[in-house]
């Protein structure tokens, strides 16, 4: 049989794919208001092509500089920008896990009464919704310039982190596992310790190394206002337009991350 | 008519999957292929059409050496091979349609297919294949909200749609009850029946396939070590195919399927096309 | 052999001796790291400063209050600003960031050798630099303003969706692919109608998590001059209008709830 011929071009049933919006209507109001609002935000975007013009000169030595990257010059500044950058990472990675352990535990529903699940998730949110820039702008302001404001804000936002993702581990636990001990007649704590422990301890493991790798990311970004480590270092470069030194950090912040990444894949494994 | 002849594959984990394997098919036949887990039956139905590449040997459909072929080539000698897939192997996330459409891929260009602008006689051939099997309602649903049975309906639509000169059938009721498996098997044998269609089904349910097929191929660790009728498996053979166990239940479990469930499976080319039946199956 | 007598005092403990060792071991390593870590942190640390903080922190509070809600209509413009930001950064990293997830999904890269180390190589460029640094950098080449803003959303975007997309290809079904490959498709085919369908819901996923942490970036950038609510901030902290910098606060944190509910909304309907 081959499929043409076989009837008079008249009898063919047509088919068209069946639109993903059903209502005609809605979906030519999200089309039109889509449209409407590309042409109006592209129209806003001002650009000084002239600007951009003498730019692209920058531009090149930037990229000369990432060829050529100047990494003695500075070697110094870079050394102690890096310095600050890795001690304040680590420490506010431990501090802000084993602050977010008991939050995260607080803020899971299945095992914290509602008054402390309340307040946990309260803390949670505070922490989640405010950018490390603008919290370290803060903390500068509180406690001087340097690294020491830097580690507040990465533990402070490591506790956002790192308690949400825990408690949702927790309400996501096997609770077979949990009611067979619970079973058992033990307490609470032993409950935790027995059931829950074992269950998302693994996982706790990765996402404090994932966040140690965050952290070591956003220290580059918060010495732009202030708080000290690398982003401090870089900032003073592209300000004196050293774009190799610039090029140089960096390199070695890129480096750095993928260090961190194939380490903590490679603990990830070992823990499993 | 197809033709293997000293086919091998031996995978790149240095496991010899086929081994020297030459068989013919002749147009209309339908043949089952059984054997144990692993005896590579997966593996030789892919070698057909390349979807694994055979380490040596050739494969011929009528005087083409699909085994010799460019790029191209084999895409044009897989628009003629239509394949059934165990778990169903439909895009899930696309409607029954697209699903039966895709049959046609190999005959339009890229971006008729993307607009989904088939030829106005392959989408009719579409509907009645659609019809054919029963699912006329289904249409534009989406393939993940059929039932299994259903699933494997669209599958059998799709390879149809290519007009194929084969069918290459891969345990097409593994994952289907066996109530279902029986519609299916027998839906695959009537369609095959009706165009004259060779086929090679990999079934591991030994009944099923002596039930309904009148040819049947034992592979046994990548070997031919049977090829004769549904009634030469005796216990002795499916020994020498699967192993030492006793064989007496399921020889005598076909028979007694057979005559329940349809008088006539011994001639399963002159079973009237029972359309009311099917369509009341979905 | 096990006699009786031994049988009567068999003793369980969790880990051998050696291991236990090992695991004491590395927590010590771990105490020491930190210790080392925090006092070459605090090295250059004025203490001074840090047990002045309360009374820092109770005069900035003070100052804050209560907050200048006349300055609400300066930012509206800046508001409209930062959502463009986000948005068509977004749109513009979706334009690189297929093109280089199919270059790094194994199941789909042209060669597994020469192309997937690039893909990956532009991937970690990408996610290891904030947008903020390369706002900084782009401010400096093109100049100020919400172009520039763009741009930066959009390279560190690449990297994020590129990562999370080819994970997303490399875990398909490859029956469905093998299915309509054996009809005789050709590779585009096979993507449009095998690859592209499987991995949409989690292409569309992606694109709304990550436009939901660019509004929030997008608020910031302006404080190195690259349009935005962060213009606005920049120059209040630059006058010390606390009072000021309280609204520009408010307004980011009902953004962000905004667009985080908005991004949850649409994830939802998806799935």
């Amino acid at each position: 049989m081959t499929d043409a011929g076989m009837t008079g071009a008249t009898d063919y049933r047509g088919w068209t794919r069946p639109p993903f919006i059903k209502r005609p209507w809605l979906r030519w109001a999200l089309y039109g208001g889509g449209l409407l609002y590309l042409v109006l935000a592209v129209a806003s975007v001002e650009v000084n092509w002239v600007r951009v013009w003498e730019g692209l000169e920058r531009g090149q030595r930037f990229i000369e500089g990432f060829l050529v990257p100047d990494f003695t010059s500075r070697w110094e500044d870079i050394l102690q920008g890096m310095e600050e950058s890795l001690t304040m990472s680590v420490t506010a990675t431990v501090v802000g896990v084993l602050i977010s352990i008991p939050i995260g535990i607080g803020a899971a529903r299945n095992i914290a009464p509602l008054p402390i699940y309340a307040v946990c998730r309260a803390i949670v949110a505070l922490s989640r919704s405010f950018q490390e820039i603008i919290v370290a702008i803060l903390f500068v302001a509180m406690f001087g310039f340097g690294p020491f404001a830097g580690f507040l804000t990465l533990s402070f936002a490591t506790i956002g982190f790192l308690a949400k993702l825990l408690a949702e581990d927790i309400e996501d636990i096997d609770e077979a596992q949990a009611e067979a001990v619970r079973a058992t007649g033990a307490g609470w704590w032993q409950i935790v310790n027995y059931a829950i422990q074992p269950q998302v301890m693994p996982r706790l493991i990765g996402l404090s190394l994932y966040r140690l790798d965050i952290n070591f990311r956003e220290s580059a970004v918060i010495g732009i206002v202030g708080a000290g480590g690398i982003g401090a270092t870089l900032n003073t470069a592209m300000d004196r337009y050293e774009y190799d030194s610039a090029a140089a950090i960096l390199i070695l912040i890129i480096l750095i991350v993928m260090a961190a990444e194939y380490l903590s894949g490679y603990v990830r494994k070992w823990v499993q | 008519m197809l033709r293997l002849k000293d086919l091998s594959k031996v995978y790149a984990t240095g496991d010899r999957a086929l081994t020297d394997v030459s068989l013919t098919v002749e147009p209309g036949q339908v043949v089952g292929l059984i054997g144990p887990s692993g005896a590579g039956k997966s593996t030789l139905i892919r070698c057909i059409n390349r979807l694994v590449e055979p380490t040596s040997g050739q494969v011929y459909l009528g005087d083409m050496d699909i085994t010799g072929l460019s790029r191209g080539g084999l895409r044009r000698a897989r628009r003629r091979i239509g394949m059934i897939f165990q778990e169903y192997a439909l895009v899930e996330r696309l409607t029954v349609m697209e699903n039966v459409l895709s049959g046609r891929l190999g005959y339009v260009g890229f971006w008729r297919s993307f607009f989904r602008k088939f030829p106005p006689a392959s989408i009719e051939n579409a509907y009645r294949l659609l019809d054919r099997v029963g699912l006329s309602d289904h249409v534009n649903k989406r393939a993940d909200a059929l039932s299994g049975g259903q699933r494997q309906r669209v599958g059998i639509a799709r390879a149809l749609e290519q007009d194929p000169d084969l069918l290459l059938i891969d345990e097409p009721t593994a994952s289907l009850d066996p109530k279902t498996s029986r519609q299916i098997m027998r839906l695959i044998v009537e369609i095959c029946d009706e165009r004259g269609l060779p086929a090679i089904i990999n079934i591991h349910d030994v009944a099923l396939a002596q039930q309904f097929v009148r040819r049947v191929i034992g592979l046994q660790s990548g070997r031919v070590v049977f090829d004769g009728s549904p009634d030469e498996l005796t216990a002795d053979v499916l020994t020498q195919i699967y192993g030492e166990e006793d064989w007496s239940a399921t020889i005598r479990k076909a028979d007694e399927d057979g005559e329940d469930i349809d008088e006539d499976a011994d001639h399963p080319g002159t079973v009237p096309v029972d359309r009311e039946r099917l369509a009341g199956l979905t | 052999m096990m006699t009786m007598t031994d049988l009567a005092h068999r003793t369980w403990r969790r880990r051998s001796t050696r291991k236990e060792l090992a695991l004491w071991l590395g927590w010590l390593l771990l105490v020491a790291l930190f210790v080392f870590c925090w006092q070459v942190m605090t090295e250059s640390t004025i203490w001074a400063f840090v047990t002045d903080a309360p009374r820092q922190a109770a005069d900035i509070g003070s100052r804050m209050f209560p907050p200048r809600w006349e300055y609400i209509p300066a930012l509206l413009e800046p508001l409209w600003d930062t959502l463009n930001i986000a948005t068509l950064g977004t749109l513009l990293a979706l334009f690189m960031a297929v093109p280089v997830a199919f270059m790094a999904a194994r199941n789909t890269t042209p060669s597994t050798r020469f192309v997937r180390p690039v893909a990956l190589l532009i991937i970690v460029a990408s996610r290891s630099i904030n947008s903020l640094i390369w706002a900084l950098l782009l401010v400096a080449v093109i100049g100020p303003g919400v172009m520039a803003g763009i741009v930066a959303i959009a390279l560190r975007s690449i990297g994020f969706v590129a990562k999370l997309l080819y994970e997303a290809i490399e875990e398909i079904d490859e029956a469905q692919v093998e299915a309509v490959a054996a009809t005789g498709a050709s590779k585009a085919q096979v993507m449009d109608y095998a690859v592209v369908p499987q991995i949409l819901p989690a292409f569309a996923g992606i694109t709304v998590f990550r436009w939901d942490i660019n509004i929030r970036e997008s608020t910031v950038l302006g404080l190195v001059g690259a349009g935005g609510l962060g213009l606005r901030l920049q120059e209040s902290l630059n006058v010390l209008a606390w009072p000021q910098v309280t609204v520009i606060f408010i307004l980011i944190l009902i953004t962000v709830l905004v667009s985080e509910w908005v991004s949850a909304k649409v994830r939802h309907a998806i799935i």
